[in-house]
């Protein structure tokens, strides 16, 4: 096929038959997660694994995306000569996009790669087949219960994200530049709104469903042996990552 | 008795199955043999529809199955045992989980029960003592017998077989020959065995159907086989480099 138009043609129908295939699967994936949901064994096997097991990346990440925030507020907002407002700044700043977005991307990175690393070699040596020979249906043991705990682990993760920053940004703000604590917090309380809480859980909930969206079809869909599983395990790192920040788009000029 | 008409199945621009035509007697072990990359693992996947045709009919105990949707399926894959090429075991179960799996999740049977069954099945394999052990702690045959015992465990009317002996050591090979015989004998089910291990296939087959480019090329009693004049099939069987299987 060496025609442009010919090899643009072909890229395009296989683009939006991958595209159709998972859209198949999410759609599938929420029908047996409603229907058949799995032993709750399973599934908080997987809400330790997505979530507990991810806690001590996220304090990491969180304390020192808060100092950081902590470190560039504070010069930024002194030559407006409000530093008392450095608290709602890293309070906003996390709560409403960098405790999700940056939640997500630790999870992604952590347990959707092992996730995609997980379900394809499942699928590389046959055990998929076998529980299909069993007239079982994998995605009740495979799918679902990594789904249910995505949803259930990342608004928690991303809570906890959101006030380990905040004392990062505390750290710094209040004990190592001297901005007054009673300003810190109490500006704080009274900017952020109820609001900002529930776009930053909105935002940690749809992110946990494409987490374990991407992770387990690109797992589910591996190619041929050990490359097969390394290039889909890379490819959902990727695809997670950009869907994670182009969607982050598109739901803040909904929720705002 | 599976029958397969007219099954065509390609991937990419190869043509894998070429209008093949097969019927697997009830009750018999029935081998499909041929050379390597001819197909023999894509028939039997069509068999229990881990593969669909792209054009022909599967039929199972005379139910079509190459249009049925997932549940039809799921029931007619009941009638079915598979033990695959590696066992498929899962690997991040032990021996006892393995097995018992099928049993734990499609059964209401208590534990003490369940145990029982799994003991029973893995000593009709011959296997006592790995119970706690994880299937990267066992040998490739025992892999093999841990996979049977799985697949026994529910009953089935019909036994698909990947080739159950390859890379194994000719005793272990004649072991799991002989198991696959003896609870033939003893449960009574269909078997059709994927194998291109000659000549101990012909010794445990009822049938031998034979694989060539995609077609059945000759079916018949192992004696009928042995006595081919088929030049491929002859060559085939006696393993000569002479004759029209070309190597790539």
């Amino acid at each position: 096929m060496t025609n442009p138009v010919q090899k643009i043609g072909a890229w395009t129908l296989n683009l939006l038959a991958d595209l159709g295939r998972m859209l198949n699967f999410i759609l599938y994936a929420v029908y047996i997660s409603v229907r058949l949901p799995g032993h709750p064994r399973h599934i908080l096997k997987q809400v330790s694994f997505i979530g507990a097991r991810s806690t001590f990346v996220i304090v990491l990440t969180a304390a020192f995306t808060g100092m950081v925030l902590g470190l560039q507020g504070y010069y930024t907002l002194a030559k407006f000569g409000s530093e008392g407002m450095l608290g709602t700044a890293v309070a906003l700043s996390l709560i409403r996009e960098l405790g999700p977005v940056l939640s997500a991307l630790m999870v992604t990175g952590r347990a959707g790669s092992a996730i995609t690393a997980e379900i394809g070699i499942m699928r590389i040596t046959e055990q998929i087949d076998a529980l299909q020979t069993m007239a079982l249906e994998p995605f009740k043991y495979l799918v679902s219960p990594k789904l249910i705990a995505s949803i259930l682990a990342m608004p928690l993760l991303c809570a906890i994200f959101d006030v380990v920053g905040i004392w990062g940004g505390y750290l710094i703000g209040v004990k190592l530049l001297g901005v007054n604590p009673g300003a810190y917090f109490g500006e704080m309380e009274k900017s952020v709104e109820w609001k900002d809480v529930y776009s930053g859980v909105i935002k940690s909930l749809s992110f946990g469903v494409i987490i374990a969206w991407v992770c387990c079809y690109k797992g589910y869909y591996a190619g041929h042996g050990a490359e097969g599983v390394s290039r889909a395990t890379t490819s959902a790192v990727v695809l997670s990552s950009v869907l994670i920040l182009i969607w982050d788009y598109f739901i803040t000029s909904v929720l705002l | 008795m599976i029958v397969l008409e007219g099954v065509k199945k390609s991937f990419g621009n190869q043509l894998v199955l070429d209008d093949l035509n097969l019927e697997i007697p009830a009750g018999k072990i029935t081998a499909i043999i041929g050379p390597s990359g001819e197909g023999k693992s894509v028939l039997l996947k069509h068999m229990i529809g881990l593969m669909r045709p792209d054009a022909g009919s599967v039929r199972v105990e005379g139910e079509e199955i190459s249009g049925m949707g997932r549940g039809e399926m799921n029931r007619v894959r009941e009638k079915f045992g598979m033990l695959f090429q590696n066992a498929a075991l899962f690997d991040s179960l032990t021996v006892f989980e393995n097995v018992a799996f099928p049993l734990q999740e499609k059964t209401r049977l208590t534990d003490a029960e369940i145990r029982e069954r799994v003991r029973d099945a893995l000593s009709h394999v011959g296997l006592t003592g790995v119970d706690a052990k994880y299937p990267d702690e066992l040998s490739g045959g025992m892999k093999k017998r841990v996979g049977l015992a799985r697949a026994l465990l529910m009953d089935p009317r019909i036994i698909l077989f990947d080739e159950p002996t390859t890379g194994l050591d000719p005793v272990i090979s004649r072991a799991i020959n002989q198991m696959i015989r003896s609870t033939h004998g003893k449960f009574g089910y269909t078997a059709v065995v994927v194998s291109h291990e000659i000549p101990e296939i012909f010794d445990i087959s009822d049938n031998v159907a034979v694989l060539y480019q995609g077609k059945i090329i000759e079916v018949g009693t192992s004696q009928q086989i042995l006595g081919s004049q088929d030049p491929m099939v002859r060559q085939f069987i006696n393993g000569s480099l002479e004759g029209p299987i070309q190597l790539v």
